[in-house]
């Protein structure tokens, strides 16, 4: 018998692998799911139409129809300039919707019984989906920045605060990713996430400075509006595209506070229920 | 390595699991001997899939032991991972992908170089007669295709105990026999195998040991002979249109049955055991009847089946009750059969 043939005889016995061998395990396991992830994504051309004309339907519609009746104070270049850093955060948020629902549909075919089962590192099911998923939403968010530009957007702050607002707008979706990554797997059915999905998003990114400055909304909503992490992440972005004197700072430190809470409340949970999956 | 050549392959002692206040398993024991088939034998909810799970490390007892190839379930749980290949109710594959595609990934997953990794698909995907179909998308298999494919990917680490979760649920009969074609092949090549099922004849072709469970508790072991035995053999079944003649049907028909026979008061239905006599005993049962003459309906010599077994042991048939912690796999199991019907008869409208 050849040595293809026999894969079992090569894993040690009772004592286990090395952490050595177990850490490069962790990466080969999240890489090889990770390229699992992102090719059922390009076999799904409705997926990746989906993912990326929504958004550009949003920046269309902010752009040409509704833009013109939301007046922005103090914000050069006008709406599309306000515009774009909360399509983006909007757009990052939004792509989660797909790690809740693939990893509802992996435990509901048996696909991570059947992971969780197999002699693999067992953090590689969690870290491939958020890998896969991070590279999507990046992916995405540079073709909506690309979009932007064509529409009349204009960063104002240098290319190096560019950067830093893909980098904070693909960190706040990563953040997301979690919560969705706990959902998907606490509830488990593609329906009821998909639906539990739009309960809790679309509040937090419609209600928060993301298409209209907060000072439009009733007083009662502002108080909402002002301090959840959306408008928070939302403004720092806005701050870092546009300069001009936002008060990045203050915004910058309110979303890495909300961020670091975020990753310490959901990370462990989507772990515990990843670990309890049933 | 250790071989753990004494003991038997899966070794099961009081294991014992609830869902909030529904007991799943009221202390389970199993001894599989090494290159043996036992069958599972019990109703949906019976606890036959909680069972799978905690012997494949997916969930813990509260308690009890089980050891796989002699490592524990719990404290060895990652060398039991190396020892098993498991096969769920559905076909856990990635649709969007190819044959090839999926199995190549499994053997990623379990740390074989690309070369071999691409090799062991390809042996697979030949032996499991999918070589054709390698290249497309596993989406447009037919249920059958999917299950096989499923099965071929629990088989990718070479695993010494394989665990078959009621392999052959949603299937088409054709599909079925293919199935168990398949499964036998496999064992003849000396894996031990632990199968669920809800089929008494699904039991009787692959398994060598049968228990039978039922709320959470073994109820009967042996071989399928044995139970059948219990039964008393094939099963002359009829129905008695007028209830009100029910007990002189038992009456007339009690000499020619090995068994006791049942009597089910609301549809009328009569069985009775008859051994191995076979269209003696049926021809027997005519003349029985005719002489006390009673009017019957379907009369008829059948196998015996999981309800006769369980009506022998319980003197209940088998119920159709799903525990709460098994509710999400019960919907789940609905699903798949019908998708499996729908892909049937989408192949044969085409």
């Amino acid at each position: 018998m050849t040595a293809i043939a026999e894969p079992a005889s090569v894993l040690p016995g009772s004592s286990g692998p090395g952490i050595g061998t177990r850490l490069s395990w962790a990466v080969t396991d999240t890489l090889t799911l990770t390229r699992r992830n992102l090719l059922v994504w390009l076999r799904v051309p409705a997926y990746i139409v989906f993912t990326v004309v929504q958004p550009v339907m949003f920046v269309l519609l902010f752009r040409y129809v509704f833009g013109g009746a939301i007046p922005v104070g103090g914000i050069s270049g006008g709406y599309v300039n306000f515009l774009m850093p909360g399509i983006i955060g909007q757009t990052a948020a939004f792509a989660t919707f797909g790690t809740a629902i693939a990893l509802a549909q992996e435990l509901k075919k048996g696909v991570i019984d059947r992971l969780r089962s197999m002699p693999m590192a067992r953090s590689a099911v969690l870290a491939g989906r958020l890998v896969a998923d991070t590279s999507r939403m990046l992916i995405t968010i540079l073709i909506i920045v690309g979009v932007g530009y064509a529409v009349g957007f204009r960063f104002s702050n240098g290319p190096a605060a560019a950067v830093a607002m893909v980098v904070l707008a693909t960190v706040f979706g990563m953040a997301i990713c979690c919560v969705a990554a706990w959902t998907g797997l606490a509830i488990g059915d593609e329906e009821s996430v998909q639906a539990f999905g739009m309960i809790w998003l679309f509040p937090l990114t419609f209600v928060s400075s993301a298409f209209v400055p907060i000072g439009s909304m009733p007083g009662w909503l502002q108080a909402f509006a002002k301090n959840q992490p959306v408008t928070n992440v939302i403004d720092a972005m806005r701050s870092l595209a546009l300069g001009h004197g936002l008060p990045l700072e203050t915004n910058l430190l309110k979303s890495i506070a909300w961020l670091a809470g975020i990753y310490i409340i959901f990370l462990p949970l989507a772990v515990r229920a990843y670990r309890k999956a049933s | 390595m250790t071989q753990h050549s004494g003991g038997p392959a899966i070794l099961v002692e009081g294991l014992t699991k609830s869902f909030g206040n529904v007991h799943a398993l009221r202390g389970i024991d199993l001894a599989v001997p090494r290159g043996t088939v036992l069958g599972v034998l019990g109703p949906n909810g019976a606890g036959k899939t909680t069972a799978v799970r905690i012997l494949t490390t997916l969930l813990q007892p509260d308690g009890g032991r089980a050891l796989v190839e002699g490592y524990d379930v719990v404290r060895d749980a990652a060398a039991v991972r190396r020892s098993i290949g498991l096969a769920g109710q559905s076909a856990a594959i990635q649709e969007e992908l190819t044959g090839r595609e999926n199995l190549e990934i499994i053997g990623r997953l379990y740390h074989l170089r690309w070369p071999e990794a691409r090799s062991r698909a390809i042996e697979l995907l030949e032996q499991f007669n999918l070589a054709d179909a390698a290249d497309r998308a596993a989406k447009t298999y037919s249920g059958g295709m999917q299950r096989r494919l499923d099965l071929a990917a629990s088989l990718v680490g070479k695993p010494r105990v394989l665990f078959l979760d009621e392999p052959t649920t949603g299937l088409d009969p054709r599909s079925r026999l293919g199935m168990w074609e398949i499964i036998r092949t496999l064992v003849a090549g000396g894996t031990t195998l632990l199968l669920t099922t809800q089929y008494l004849d699904e039991a009787d072709e692959l398994a060598d040991e049968i228990v039978v469970i039922d709320h959470g508790k073994v109820i009967a072991a042996g071989t399928s002979e044995d139970l059948k035995g219990k039964v008393g053999g094939d099963v002359v079944e009829f129905t008695v249109p007028d209830r009100g003649r029910i007990d002189d049907a038992v009456a007339a028909i009690a000499r020619i049955g090995e068994g006791e026979p049942h009597a089910d008061a609301d549809t009328g239905m009569v069985t009775v055991g008859v051994g191995g006599r076979g269209s003696d005993a049926l021809v027997d049962a005519v003349r029985a009847l005719d002489g006390a003459g009673l009017q019957t309906r379907g009369l008829a010599l059948r196998r015996p089946s999981l309800d006769d077994v369980f009506m022998a042991l319980t003197g209940h048939a088998a119920e159709e009750e799903e525990p709460a912690g098994g509710r999400r796999r019960g919907r789940k199991r609905g699903n798949d059969g019908d998708k499996g019907k729908d892909k049937t008869s989408e192949r044969a409208a085409s």
